[in-house]
């Protein structure tokens, strides 16, 4: 049985949540792959503002396919989480709270995700026409010269994923 | 000598890549449903089921498969009885360029690897050629995505490591890329050769048909016991457990230099995109040919 997660992300709903735990989430969730989180790290180390406020927030890893004329959004399945390894703590430090991408992290992230009692969700990989489905509105917010790169306020319902890191930095892995 | 039409090579390139974006070949539809029933691991089998079902919206909804419409790698197999007055790879660019834009594609190749300013077409395509006889010109091409590119990996073996060294620097790469490269895999291997031609034959390995059996023993023998080896890792759908961590192994040789035993391992994420089209060149009048 999924449990249900509405956003923003409080430490009650995933204090209790478990890895394998099935979850739907439903809400706004911000897209940002490795060139948004480039850029969103710069703008903290210079102290400037991130382009949305990130505190209790979930940042989906997607770049997605360009949506055609009658689609809100393209194929949207997630990419590899590692590779954001290096910018999230600087993020999660500012409020972030759950990351949803794919694929395992470094180990030390583990440990990240326990200091702020965050949380690391696993979307199925390869499966983007299915997710678009969930994907109700489409916003382009920043960095719009990153194309599909570009980070996006999407307005999801029962996005499915499942806990990969808990709050408690217990991995699945 | 023949002749194959520019317009005709744009065309073909265009349409192969908007139908291989969101279908999959039925050998690998068959290959996922046969997982499912035999998987033991709920999870597994549950993940197996939704790559069943994306498949389905994707073909139903126009949507494709995947969010990375992968960067192209093309195979030509040109008749040697063929004659080009054009520029044959500016031609499968065109038709790559127009297909990811007239389809909503996602661009994702950058114009160089370390200023990655994307050229916005997703354009250019990796271009392998080979001659072959007669006068056809044979085009595979393959949108293939970075996830399991990343974790495909080269290694030139020391002779002496032997089989055995193939088969644990395999599994080893398998084993390593776990979740990342988004498996089901099909797994593609190049032995012999040099350091560019075992990546090659790997490549070329991921794009033979399921059914396809070498005529290589040795090569067949280690594709059977390869395939065997890596679903019992456990790694499975996505790298969360199962039985189901491969639907197909192909190994490719070539003969190589005494002190070396390269190896290359290219993995194919469970998003198997190819296609194939087989273009019969058109005589051209010649007064050489009476």
């Amino acid at each position: 049985m999924e449990k249900k997660l509405t956003t923003p992300i409080t430490d009650d709903q995933i204090k209790d949540l478990k890895i394998g735990d099935e979850v739907l989430i439903t809400g706004y969730i911000f897209t940002a792959r490795d060139a948004a989180h480039k850029l969103m790290v710069e703008a903290i180390q210079n102290n400037e503002e991130l382009p949305f406020d990130i505190k209790n927030q979930i940042i989906y890893y997607v770049g997605p396919t360009p949506a055609k004329p009658n689609q809100v959004i393209g194929s949207c399945g997630p990419t590899s989480a590692y590779r954001m390894d290096k910018y999230s703590p600087y993020l999660m430090e500012k409020g972030l709270k759950v990351m949803i991408g794919k694929g395992d992290r470094t180990i030390e992230f583990n440990d990240v995700v326990k200091k702020y009692k965050g949380m690391y969700l696993l979307a199925i990989g390869g499966i983007g026409a299915k997710l678009s489905q969930c994907v109700v509105e489409n916003e382009l917010i920043a960095y719009p010269e990153l194309q599909s790169e570009a980070i996006r306020k999407l307005k999801v319902i029962d996005f499915p994923a499942i806990v990969a890191i808990d709050c408690n930095g217990n991995s699945i892995y | 000598m023949y002749k194959v039409e520019r317009k005709d090579v744009i065309e073909n390139v265009k349409r192969m890549m908007l139908y291989s974006v969101q279908t999959l070949h039925k050998e690998v539809i068959d290959a996922f449903e046969k997982a499912s029933d035999e998987e033991n691991n709920p999870l597994a089998k549950s993940i197996l089921d939704k790559i069943l079902e994306n498949h389905e919206i994707a073909n139903s909804k126009d949507i494709p498969l995947c969010q990375d419409t992968g960067i192209v790698v093309c195979f030509l197999e040109i008749g040697r009885e063929l004659v080009f007055d054009y520029d044959l790879e500016e031609a499968i660019n065109v038709g790559v360029s127009q297909a990811y834009i007239d389809g909503y594609l996602r661009k994702s190749i950058v114009r160089h690897p370390l200023n990655r300013i994307n050229t916005m077409d997703n354009t250019p395509a990796v271009i392998h050629h080979q001659f072959i006889p007669g006068n056809k010109l044979i085009i595979h091409i393959a949108p293939k995505g970075g996830g399991s590119e990343n974790m495909s990996t080269l290694r030139m073996l020391s002779p002496s490591e032997g089989r055995d060294g193939v088969i644990n620097f395999v599994l080893e790469t398998i084993k390593n890329a776990g979740g990342r490269a988004c498996p089901p895999l099909i797994v593609g291997v190049g032995i012999g050769g040099n350091f560019e031609k075992c990546a090659w034959l790997a490549k070329k390995a991921i794009l033979r048909p399921l059914d396809d059996i070498t005529e290589n023993e040795i090569d067949r023998n280690l594709e059977i016991e390869l395939m065997d080896k890596i679903n019992k890792l456990d790694v499975g759908p996505m790298g969360l457990g199962g039985n189901t961590t491969c639907i197909g192994v192909k190994v490719n040789s070539y003969p190589c230099h005494i002190a070396s035993l390269p190896v290359a391992v290219n993995l194919q994420c469970h998003s198997a995109r190819k296609d194939e089209v087989i273009l019969v060149g058109k005589e051209i009048n010649n007064t050489n040919n009476r």
